[in-house]
C-alpha cells in the first residue's frame, strides 16, 4: 500500500507510542501539537540533506562514508523528497553532537530536513544512531539506534531510509527489498554434449543491484525465478533432470524443495500466490502448454486453462482471486485474465498490441498490469495497462528490446530487461517512465522478479 | 541436462526422492540469523534529544546450493559427431517445410538402424520473441518433429521433447543469418 489511510492516524500512533499523547491531551491549550512530518515550500517536496555519518572512531570511517551515500541514494530512489546533492554541503562542518547541528548553515543551502547520524564500530560490532531534524523548527522528528554486525553496512542505511519513508510519507520503501534474476556471467559451459552452451544460474541482489550473489551452482539451465511472499524462498525452473522442473530454494537455509518431478514433461514458470500457499505454473503434461496451480509442496494439482493454443506466463492479482496470463489463441501472443479458482471468466486484456507477453500485476493501490508489447519486428517495449480506465501507458521507447517487467512491492517501480546497453541487462525504472537505472553489467541477465 | 543414460536418470531420481539427504550435503555458506527486533521510534521535541532506542540490524546472506550433475562421456562423444542433423523453421512457425521434412526423414533412417537409441528433440527459437513466448514456441517445434517422426514409424517412447526457447542460440549474432540457424530442432542421443 502506498499511502496509509491518514497520516494523522499514523502520527497519533507514533505519538501515543512515545508516551507523549496523554501529555498533549492534557495540555492541549498550552502545548502545540508536535509536527512530525517535515514539509517543503508550498507544494514542493521537502529538501533533504544527508551529511556524512560521523565516525566515532577511525575504524568506523569507511563504513560511515558508505552508509551516508547509500542513505542518500535510497531516499533519492523513491523521489518523495528532493535530495540536495551531497557536494553542495560538504563544506558545512560535521556536528559533534546532536545538540550542535548548525541549523542556520543548513537553512542557507535550502535544506528543510537534515540527518545527524553516528557510527561506532568495535571489531565486528556496529552501532548506528540516526536522527532527522526539521531545519526550520530545529526539532528532532526521528531518532533511532541500530546495532548489528559489520558484514553489510548498507543494510543500516537501507533500514533508516525505509523507516523515514514510512514515518514521513506513509510509504513502504523498497530499500530492503531484493531482486532475483538469471545470469550467464560465469561463462561456464553446460555439462553434456553441446560445446557452445553457457550455464545460466539464478542470482539475487539488493534492490539497487548491490550484493549480487548466485544461489544455484548446477552448471545447468535455470530460468524464470520468482520470490515467495515472505522473501525467504526463490522458485525457479531448472533443466537439471532433462526437462524443466520446478524447484523452491530456501535461500537462507540452504534447503532445496522440488514440488514437480518428471523427466518427460515440462513444469516451469512458477509464481507464488500472494498468500504463499500455492504456486501457479506452466506444464505440457496434458499435451500442450497450459496453466496449472498446485500447493507449494506439489500436492493438489489443478488445471486452470484448457485450450489447443498455448497458455503460459501466469501472474496473480494482489488479492489472489485472478490470474493474468499469455495465450496465442488468436494467432499471436496476447494477455488474458481468468479467475484463479477454476480458470473461468476468461477475458482478453490487450486488444491493441500486435503481440504481448509477461504480464505482471501491480500491487495495490495501483490497479494495473505491466507487460512487454511488440513495438518493432525485433523488439518490445514495457507498457502499463490501467485496469480501471483501460488506458495504456508506454514506459520505454525503443531503446533496445525491453522485456520481462516486474513491479516493486510498493508499485512505484518496475524492474525489466533491456538490450540497450550491450547484452541483456536488468534495469529499474519509475512507473512514470522516469529514473532508469542499470543494475547488471556482467554477462547477460534476464527475467527479474522483485521481492515483497 | 542434455545427456544422461538410464543409470544417470535413476540416480537423479533417487537423489530427488532423498531430497533431505541431498540438501544436507549442501551446507549453506552463511548461517541464518534471527529476524531484526523492531523498537518503536521515540519522538522527542527539541534538543537536547533523548538517546535513541535500539534495534538490531541483522544481515542474512543467501546460500548457494550445489547439485551433482550426471554426464555420460561416451554419449557426449557420440553427440559431438552426431549423425542426426538439425531441422530449421521459418519465423514464428512450428511447421516443418520440405527441407525440414527431408532432414527429419534422414534422422528417422538413422534411428531405424540404431533401434536402441533414445533421442531428445530440443526446440529452439531466435531472439526476436520474448523469452517466455519462445519457451512455448520451442515446445511446439519439438512436438511437431516428434509427431512427424512417429508418423514415419518411430516408437513414441524413443522420442522425448524439451524446449529451450531462446536460451541457447546456435549463433550468437543478431542478424537474419544467425536467426535462421537458431530456429531449429536439435537432436540429442540420450540413451544407446
Amino acid at each position: 500500500m502506498r499511502r496509509l489511510p491518514t497520516i494523522a492516524a499514523l502520527l497519533a500512533i507514533l505519538v501515543a507510542t512515545a508516551g507523549l499523547w496523554p501529555l498533549a491531551a492534557q495540555n492541549q491549550n498550552q502545548q502545540p501539537e508536535l509536527e512530525i512530518v517535515i514539509g517543503g515550500d508550498g507544494n514542493s517536496p521537502p529538501h533533504y540533506a544527508v551529511p556524512d555519518f560521523v565516525a566515532a572512531s577511525p575504524e568506523a570511517a569507511e563504513i560511515a562514508a558508505a552508509m551516508s551515500q547509500v542513505l542518500w541514494d535510497d531516499l533519492a530512489f523513491e523521489r518523495e523528497f528532493d535530495l540536495i546533492p551531497r557536494d553542495v554541503y560538504k563544506t558545512i562542518p560535521a556536528a559533534r553532537s546532536a545538540d550542535q547541528v548548525p541549523f542556520s548553515s543548513w537553512r542557507e543551502v535550502g535544506a528543510d530536513a537534515v540527518f545527524f547520524c553516528t557510527v561506532q564500530k568495535s571489531g565486528d560490532k556496529v552501532v548506528v544512531q540516526a536522527r532527522l531534524f526539521n531545519v526550520r523548527t530545529r526539532q528532532q522528528v526521528f531518532s533511532k539506534e541500530y546495532t548489528g554486525t559489520a558484514s553489510n553496512p548498507r543494510l543500516y542505511a537501507h533500514t533508516i531510509a525505509d523507516e523515514v519513508h514510512l514515518q514521513q510519507r506513509a510509504l513502504r520503501g523498497v530499500a530492503r527489498t531484493k531482486l532475483t534474476f538469471v545470469s550467464d556471467r560465469n561463462k561456464e559451459r553446460l555439462l553434456g554434449p553441446i560445446d557452445n552452451r553457457e550455464v545460466k544460474e539464478i542470482y539475487v541482489s539488493d534492490y539497487d543491484g548491490a550484493n549480487q550473489r548466485r544461489i544455484t551452482t548446477t552448471r545447468q539451465l535455470n530460468i524464470n525465478p520468482s520470490w515467495s511472499p515472505d522473501g525467504k524462498a526463490v522458485a525457479y525452473s531448472s533443466y537439471r533432470n532433462l526437462t524443466p522442473q520446478i524447484f523452491v530454494s530456501l535461500i537462507y537455509q540452504g534447503v532445496l524443495e522440488n514440488p514437480t518431478k518428471s523427466t518427460t514433461v515440462s513444469n516451469m514458470m512458477p509464481v507464488f500466490s500472494p498468500d504463499g500457499t500455492r504456486i501457479a505454473f506452466v506444464t505440457n503434461r496434458d499435451g500442450n502448454t497450459e496453466i496449472y496451480v498446485m500447493n507449494r509442496d506439489g500436492s493438489n494439482v489443478r488445471r486452470l486453462t484448457n485450450h489447443p493454443a498455448y497458455e503460459s506466463t501466469p501472474t496473480w492479482s494482489p488479492n489472489g482471486t485472478q490470474i493474468a496470463f499469455t495465450s496465442d489463441r488468436t494467432g499471436k501472443a496476447q494477455i488474458y485474465i481468468m479467475n484463479a479458482a477454476d480458470g473461468s471468466n476468461v477475458r482478453r486484456l490487450t486488444v491493441s498490441e500486435s503481440e504481448a507477453d509477461r504480464a505482471t500485476w501491480s500491487p495495490a493501490p495501483f490497479n494495473e498490469i505491466a507487460y512487454a508489447g511488440r513495438t518493432s519486428s525485433n523488439g518490445f517495449d514495457i507498457k502499463v495497462h490501467d485496469l480501471a480506465t483501460s488506458t495504456v501507458k508506454q514506459i520505454t521507447f525503443g531503446e533496445g528490446s525491453n522485456e520481462s517487467p516486474a513491479y516493486s512491492p510498493n508499485g512505484k517501480h518496475l524492474a525489466f530487461t533491456s538490450t540497450r546497453a550491450g547484452g541483456t541487462q536488468v534495469f529499474t525504472i519509475g512507473r512514470d517512465g522516469r529514473g532508469i537505472k542499470q543494475l547488471t553489467r556482467s554477462g547477460n541477465n534476464q527475467t527479474p522478479a522483485w521481492s515483497q | 541436462m542434455v545427456c544422461s543414460r538410464g543409470l544417470g536418470v535413476a540416480l537423479a531420481i533417487m537423489c530427488l526422492m532423498a531430497a533431505p539427504a541431498c540438501s544436507r550435503r549442501n551446507k549453506p555458506v552463511a548461517t541464518p540469523q534471527p529476524a531484526p527486533t523492531v523498537t518503536e521510534p521515540p519522538v522527542v521535541q527539541g534538543p537536547p534529544p533523548a538517546p535513541p532506542r535500539t534495534q538490531r540490524v541483522d544481515d542474512q546472506q543467501p546460500a548457494a546450493l550445489s547439485e551433482d550433475s550426471v554426464s555420460d562421456r561416451s554419449l557426449d562423444e557420440l553427440n559431438r559427431n552426431s549423425p542426426l542433423r538439425p531441422a530449421f523453421f521459418l519465423l514464428d512457425s512450428s511447421d516443418l517445410d520440405d527441407a525440414g521434412r527431408s532432414v527429419v526423414t534422414g534422422n528417422v533412417d538413422v534411428l531405424k538402424k540404431n533401434p536402441q537409441w533414445v533421442v531428445t528433440i530440443e526446440g529452439h527459437c531466435d531472439e526476436r520473441g520474448t523469452a517466455e513466448y519462445n519457451l512455448a514456441l520451442g515446445e511446439r517445434r519439438a512436438s511437431a518433429v516428434k509427431t512427424y517422426m512417429v508418423s514415419l514409424g518411430i516408437a513414441p517412447d524413443r522420442l522425448r521433447t524439451v524446449s529451450y526457447g531462446k536460451e541457447f542460440p546456435f549463433d550468437q549474432a543478431h542478424n537474419e543469418d544467425a536467426w535462421g540457424k537458431n530456429r531449429r530442432a536439435h537432436f540429442v542421443i540420450t540413451a544407446k
